[in-house]
């Protein structure tokens, strides 16, 4: 029996607190403490989790550090939520502590403040189309978050930018069925989600109604996540490949159009696979199609 | 062949204790025996084409050196060479995560040749009348391998609910449903401690919040108070108390605990002790099959 008590100890032991700092980049599972780096010093002298008092209530030189996904301020703590990477984000302008967050794989889309996404409008009732975002209730869209769109008024506005994004918007021409590219203004845990395809200063910006044709198709969170990446060479790739219409949703989705269905359906198998790819076997098959 | 066929008839059951007989019966040590059994996995997935999709990690038996402070507790006193060796109380494990293509997050266990397939559905849309208003609504469905689901699969659901509830962080996600579906596969015994393993690899795979892991650990005490950890069926039905617990990955505190049959208060105490022990060796798998899950991205 005290042999096993004592493994039993050793184990409960590398359940304590670790400093943020010291897992960075590695895998963290649901239910690990960590430590912000303002309470580290405390631990190493204790041993037993004591810290000193500060005389000097305002000690706190980091200012206020940022919890993200996966993770939950537990006391003075952050407590892991869920299973991925952990990764911190330096403050660019020297304020607050930096970000904090749990880079993990899901597939189901929970709706966040801010965020673009492709909606897919399932009914119409009044003055708000009921919109399914692919979280667990379908957002509201009214019909005047559309720019130039009064109760009166209603234009066809029609807007091109560069090679990659075409969209018409036409506030009118839209039911049920159709495909919607906007904005969450009103995304929490206990609301009805709200977007709107307009942005903070009254233009479209991009958002809209997705014009005819092309395929939506649905990629795991973490996928879009690293094509929207700034430095992502997938992308520039597959945009020499072939001219397309391409727009990501935060949600998952993608819509992808280009001159012919064939060519429409290897970019979406493309974008799939990537995924699972490593970047050679991506450059590989970049490569076969560009001959071919 | 063994740990990726889910199919498998008597067949199967005889080229897993070949295996280990053979293994068995040198005195080998935890790393070799890893080796072999991580050459045969590389072996097959080179063979299925280099897709990194299916993640599959097996649980080697490297615990036997933690696994010396059990010997008292448990006196091998089979002379057959059963589907362990000698010095080991918890059989092979193997988990998959992310194999079905519709759940948000799906995983399959395996204990010895107990098997259980789990898929994830949440946080997801709930009927008006099963919405509560301040947390989400976490429903179970377990289903057997043969026949309707009666009256023993709805007593289990609860049991695996109530653990699921006391873990998942349901304040976050009100007025939604968090669905776990379990389909039994294979039953070999242990069943209930290996559909615990799914359902929480499954809930980690699907990412809904939770707030520590948490594991199932069965134990039988038979007719002279000799205590085994994860049963077979033939142990089980000749034991004569079958205690299953389910333990969280924090403090491995209790969770959860169902017992059948006729067991002391000492006894509880013991086998509650020996679940704890075991229950580090399940974190620890659960650990490593994630490191290696997110090591490939």
């Amino acid at each position: 029996m005290a042999e096993a008590a004592g493994v039993a100890a050793e184990s409960l032991a590398g359940c304590r607190a670790r400093a943020a700092r010291t897992v960075l980049d590695q895998v963290v599972l649901p239910g690990e403490e960590l430590l912000l780096p303002d309470q580290e010093d405390g631990e190493g002298s204790g041993g037993a989790g004591e810290r000193p008092l500060r005389l000097n209530a305002t000690a706190r030189s980091r200012g206020r550090v940022v919890c993200g996904p996966g993770l939950r301020r537990c006391g003075d703590r952050l407590l892991v939520t869920k299973c991925g990477r952990l990764r911190h984000k330096e403050p660019g302008s020297g304020s607050g502590g930096g970000v904090y967050w749990v880079d993990s794989q899901q597939k189901r889309y929970v709706p966040v403040k801010g965020d673009h996404v492709i909606g897919i409008v399932t009914a119409k009732s009044g003055d708000i189309f009921k919109v399914d975002v692919g979280g667990s209730e379908p957002a509201s869209l009214s019909y005047l978050a559309f720019e130039g769109a009064t109760k009166r008024n209603r234009p066809n506005v029609q807007l091109t930018r560069g090679a990659v994004l075409l969209l018409q918007v036409s506030t009118w021409a839209f039911q049920v069925g159709d495909l919607i590219y906007g904005q969450f203004v009103v995304a929490n845990k206990d609301m009805e989600p709200e977007m709107v395809c307009i942005d903070s200063c009254g233009r479209a910006n991009g958002m809209g109604v997705i014009g005819q044709d092309g395929l939506l198709f649905k990629v795991t969170l973490g996928l879009i996540r690293k094509l929207l990446a700034p430095d992502c060479e997938i992308l520039q790739e597959v945009g020499k490949l072939y001219p397309l219409e391409i727009v990501f949703g935060m949600n998952g989705r993608i819509w992808v159009k280009a001159k012919t269905i064939q060519q429409t359906l290897i970019l979406a198998n493309i974008l799939e696979a990537c995924e699972h790819m490593t970047a050679d076997q991506r450059k590989q098959i970049f490569s076969r199609l560009a001959e071919s | 062949m063994a740990f990726l066929d889910f199919r498998g008839g008597s067949g199967r059951v005889q080229i897993v204790s070949k295996r280990r007989a053979t293994c068995g019966r040198h005195s080998w040590s935890p790393r070799v025996g890893a080796c072999v059994l991580r050459t045969h996995l590389v072996r097959k997935r080179a063979l299925l084409g280099g897709s990194n999709k299916p993640r599959l990690h097996v649980g080697s038996r490297a615990m036997e050196g933690a696994m010396q402070t059990e010997s008292k507790i448990r006196a091998d006193s089979r002379t057959e060479p059963g589907p362990r060796g000698p010095g080991c109380s918890l059989r092979h494990f193997a988990c998959e995560q992310n194999l079905l293509s519709r759940p948000d997050g799906s995983a399959s266990f395996l204990q010895g040749d107990t098997s259980v397939l789990a898929g994830v559905y949440g946080p997801a849309e709930v009927k008006i009348s099963k919405e509560i208003f301040n947390k989400a609504t976490l429903e179970v469905i377990l289903r057997p391998k043969t026949g309707l689901p009666g009256v023993a699969e709805k007593s289990r659901e609860r049991l695996i609910r109530n653990t699921c509830e006391a873990v998942v962080l349901g304040a976050l996600h009100p007025r939604t449903s968090i669905t776990v579906v379990l389909q039994v596969v294979s039953d070999a015994g242990s069943l209930l401690a290996c559909c615990l393993n799914a359902a929480c690899m499954a809930l980690v795979d699907a990412g809904v919040p939770m707030r520590a892991l948490f594991c199932g650990v069965t134990c039988a005490l038979d007719s002279d108070g000799t205590l085994m950890l994860d049963p077979t069926a033939k142990q089980e039905k000749e034991a004569r108390a079958v205690l299953t617990f389910a333990l969280d990955s924090v403090e491995r505190k209790l969770l959860m605990s169902t017992t059948k049959g006729l067991y002391s208060d000492a006894e509880l105490q013991q086998c509650l002790a020996a679940a704890q022990t075991a229950s580090t060796h399940v974190f620890r798998f659960y650990r490593e099959s994630l490191q290696r899950r997110y090591s490939k991205s």
